[in-house]
C-alpha cells in the first residue's frame, strides 16, 4: 500500500487533536465534582485526572478501542479497498473533533462517543452500503447507551440509601461515617480493580488467574482502605461549622471518599473515552501498516499511550479552567452525594469498558445523579437541563453521520489514492 | 474549599462543556431560612414598637415603625426571588406546592406585624393602662412563637441533608411540639387580654375599643402563623 505514512501520521495528529479535546473539555465533568465538594483543590484534582486518565486509558481501554476498530464495520466489505475504511476512520475522527469543537463553544451538551459512532456508522452506510454495518453491534451499543445511565441511576440509588441508614438518619453519624468510610472505600477499590483486571489488563500483556485477580484486587482494596482510615479518624470536628450544620464532619469524611471516587471517575473516564480518539487511528494504522483489513490483532500499546498522552495534554493546557469553572458551579452536590454519583458512574463506566461498550460518561454520571435524586438526595434538579441533555444524544448521531460523509469525500478528493 | 479559586476568564466560559453544572437548580433551602429570618427580625421589632407606644414616644414608634416596613420589604423581595428560582421543570424532594405553601405562611408573619405597627401609629392608639403589662407580656410570647419557628426552619438544611427522616427528623418534631406549646400559650394571653379589655370597655371610647380587640387579634395571628409553620413542616417531614 502506497502513502502509508501519510495516512499514519494523519490518523497519529488527528487521533491527538481528538484526545487533546477530551482531555480539555470531557474530563471536566468527570472531575468537576471533586472540586465542587471541596474534596481537592484544582492542582490536586488536575495531579489525579493526569495519573488515572492516563491508567485508565492504558490499562482498561483495549476492550472499547477494539469495539470502535472493528466492531462496527463488517471488514468483509471493504477488502478490495482498503482505502476507503482509512478514509472513513480519518473522516470519523474529524467529525468528531469538529463537533467537539462546536459544541463547546457554543455549550451544546454533546458526547464524543455518540459522535463518533454515529460517525463510522454514518460513512460506512453511505459509502460501503448498509450491509457493511455490524447492526446486531450496533444495537448492543445503543442499548448500553440507554442502561449505562439506568444501571448508574440504580446503583447510586441504592449507595445512597446504604449511606443513608448507615450513618445519616443516626443519632450518631460522625461516630458511623468514620467507622464505614474505610468499608466503602475497600468495596470501591476491589470492585473497579477486579473488573480492570477481568476485562482490560490482557492489552497490556498481563495474564493473571482468576484467583491472582481476586487476591490482587482484595489486597489492593485493603490497603487504600486502611490508608483511608488514617485520613478519616485524623478529621477534626470543626464546632463553628458544626454549629451552622451539624453534618459538615460528616461531609468532610465523605470528602476522603470522594478522592477515591474522582481516581476511580478519572480511570474509568479513560478507560472509556480514550477510544473515541484512538479507535480509528487503531484502525488506520492497522490497515496502514499491513495493507489487510480487520486483522485481529490487539490493539498495540503505542496507540493507548498516545491517546493517554494527549488526554493528559489537553488536561494541561485547557483542562485546567474547565475543571475550575466547572467545579466552583457544582457545589450542590455535596460529599455524601457527589460520592453517591461518581462511585456509581465510575462503576458503570468501567465495567462498560471492560465489555467493549462505548459509552457516555456524562451521560451516565447524569443517570447517577438523577439516582440521587430519586433517593431524595438532590435538593433540586433541573429537569429541562436532563432532559436537553439525553435529547442531545439523538441530536449527535446523525450529525456525527453527516459530518463524516462530508469530511469522507473531501479526503478522498485531497489524499492521494 | 479549594485554596486557589477557579479565575473565569471568557476563553473558559466558551470552550467547555459545564451543561453538568447546569442541572443542579438553585437551592430554595438557604432562601427561605433567610425569608424566616427577615420575617423573626420583624415581628422583633414589634416589641420595641409598642414599647414606644406604651411610653407615648412617638417619634421613636415612627423610627421603630420604618423598621418593621423595611423588613417586611426585605422578606417580600426574598419571597418573590425565590419563588422565581422555583421552576417547575425542577425535581425536588420536597415538592414545589409545599414550599410555596411555607413561604407564604412565612410571609404572613411579616405581613402582620406591618398591619398591626400600621393600624397602631396611624390611629396614635393607647394601651389602657391596667393592660399594658399583660399586653407586652403576649406580644413577646407571640414573638417567641416566631423565633421558635425560625428554629425550626433552621433545620432544614439538615433536614435535607438527611432525608426527611431518622435523629434529625425527630428533632424536628420536637421543635414543632415546643412551638405549639407556645402558641397554647399565646392563646390563654389573649384570652385574658380580652377579658380585661372587657372589663373595662365601656369606660373607653367605642371606636378605640374596636380597634384595639382588632390590634389583640393581628398581634395573636403572629403566634398562629409560626404554628402553622410548624404544620407545614410537619407535612414535609410526612412525605
Amino acid at each position: 500500500m502506497e502513502h502509508q505514512l501519510i495516512y499514519i501520521v494523519l490518523a497519529a495528529v488527528f487521533g491527538l487533536y481528538m484526545a487533546w479535546g477530551i482531555g480539555a473539555n470531557d474530563v471536566a465533568n468527570a472531575m468537576a465534582t471533586s472540586i465542587g465538594s471541596g474534596a481537592l483543590t484544582i492542582r490536586q484534582a488536575l495531579l489525579v485526572a493526569a495519573i488515572f486518565e492516563f491508567t485508565g486509558a492504558v490499562l482498561a481501554g483495549g476492550e472499547v478501542t477494539s469495539t470502535i476498530r472493528r466492531g462496527i464495520i463488517d471488514s468483509s466489505y471493504v477488502i478490495g479497498e482498503p482505502e476507503l475504511l482509512i478514509y472513513g476512520m480519518l473522516a470519523a475522527l474529524l467529525a468528531a473533533g469538529t463537533w467537539l469543537l462546536l459544541a463547546s463553544r457554543k455549550g451544546w451538551p454533546v458526547s464524543t462517543t455518540h459522535s463518533i459512532v454515529g460517525a463510522i456508522v454514518g460513512f460506512a452506510v453511505i459509502t460501503l452500503g448498509i450491509e457493511s454495518v455490524d447492526w446486531p453491534q450496533v444495537g448492543t451499543i445503543v442499548a448500553s447507551w440507554v442502561i449505562s445511565p439506568l444501571m448508574a441511576g440504580v446503583i447510586a440509588f441504592f449507595i445512597f440509601n446504604s449511606i443513608h441508614w448507615l450513618i445519616l438518619v443516626r443519632p450518631d453519624p460522625l461516630v458511623r461515617a468514620r467507622r464505614y468510610a474505610p468499608l466503602y472505600i475497600f468495596v470501591t477499590v476491589t470492585l473497579i480493580s477486579l473488573v480492570t483486571m477481568f476485562k482490560g489488563l490482557n492489552h497490556v500483556g498481563l495474564a493473571l488467574s482468576t484467583t491472582e485477580c481476586y487476591a490482587v484486587a482484595l489486597a489492593f482494596g485493603a490497603v487504600v482502605a486502611l490508608i483511608g482510615r488514617w485520613f478519616v479518624l485524623r478529621i477534626p470536628v470543626d464546632e463553628k461549622a458544626e454549629r451552622r450544620f451539624h453534618y459538615a464532619t460528616v461531609e468532610r469524611v465523605f470528602g476522603v471518599l470522594m478522592v477515591i471516587t474522582a481516581c476511580s471517575m478519572a480511570f474509568a473516564h479513560g478507560s472509556n473515552d480514550v477510544a473515541n480518539a484512538i479507535g480509528p487511528v487503531a484502525a488506520v494504522i492497522s490497515i496502514a501498516q499491513s495493507g489487510v483489513v480487520g486483522q485481529a490483532s490487539p490493539v498495540s500499546i503505542w496507540i493507548l499511550l498516545l491517546g493517554g498522552a494527549g488526554i493528559v495534554i489537553g488536561l494541561g493546557t485547557f483542562g485546567r479552567h474547565v475543571i475550575a469553572t466547572v467545579g466552583s458551579r457544582i457545589t450542590a452536590l455535596t460529599p455524601t452525594r457527589g460520592f453517591s454519583a461518581e462511585l456509581a458512574a465510575a462503576f458503570t463506566i468501567v465495567f462498560a469498558s471492560g465489555t467493549g461498550m462505548p459509552i457516555s460518561t456524562t451521560h451516565t454520571l447524569v443517570g447517577a445523579i438523577l439516582g440521587v435524586g430519586v433517593a431524595r438526595g438532590m435538593t433540586a434538579i433541573d429537569l429541562t437541563v436532563v432532559g436537553r441533555i439525553f435529547v442531545s444524544w439523538i441530536v449527535t448521531i446523525p450529525a456525527g453521520a453527516a459530518l463524516s460523509i462530508t469530511f469522507f469525500y473531501l479526503l478522498r478528493w485531497v489524499l492521494p489514492g | 474549599m479549594p485554596a486557589n479559586r477557579p479565575v473565569n476568564s471568557k476563553v473558559t466560559e466558551q470552550v467547555m462543556g459545564n451543561y453538568i453544572s447546569k442541572i443542579f437548580g438553585a437551592s430554595p433551602v438557604g432562601p427561605i431560612q433567610d425569608h424566616m429570618d427577615a420575617c423573626y427580625r420583624c415581628s422583633k421589632e414589634l416589641i420595641t414598637f409598642f414599647e414606644h407606644v406604651i411610653n407615648a414616644n412617638w417619634d421613636k414608634v415612627e423610627a421603630s415603625r420604618i423598621r418593621i416596613v423595611d423588613l417586611e420589604h426585605e422578606a417580600d423581595d426574598l419571597k418573590k426571588q425565590l419563588r422565581s428560582q422555583l421552576p417547575k421543570s425542577l425535581f425536588m424532594p420536597v415538592p414545589r406546592q409545599d414550599l410555596l405553601e411555607l413561604l407564604l405562611v412565612q410571609d404572613r408573619i411579616a405581613n402582620r406585624v406591618r398591619d398591626v405597627s400600621g393600624l397602631v401609629l396611624g390611629r396614635r392608639m393607647t394601651i389602657p393602662p391596667t393592660m399594658q403589662q399583660d399586653f407586652l407580656a403576649f406580644v413577646s410570647r407571640n414573638v417567641d412563637a416566631a423565633k421558635k419557628a425560625r428554629k425550626s426552619i433552621r433545620e432544614l438544611d439538615e433536614l435535607y441533608e438527611t432525608g426527611f427522616r431518622g435523629a434529625e427528623a425527630k428533632l424536628v418534631e420536637s421543635l414543632v411540639q415546643e412551638l405549639d406549646q407556645i402558641e397554647d400559650d399565646t392563646d390563654v394571653m389573649q384570652a385574658r387580654i380580652r377579658t380585661e379589655l372587657f372589663s373595662i370597655e365601656k369606660d373607653l371610647p367605642p371606636v378605640d375599643v374596636i380597634f384595639l380587640y382588632r390590634v389583640i387579634e393581628l398581634t395573636g395571628e403572629i403566634g398562629d402563623m409560626a404554628e402553622r409553620i410548624g404544620r407545614r413542616l410537619e407535612v414535609i417531614l410526612s412525605h
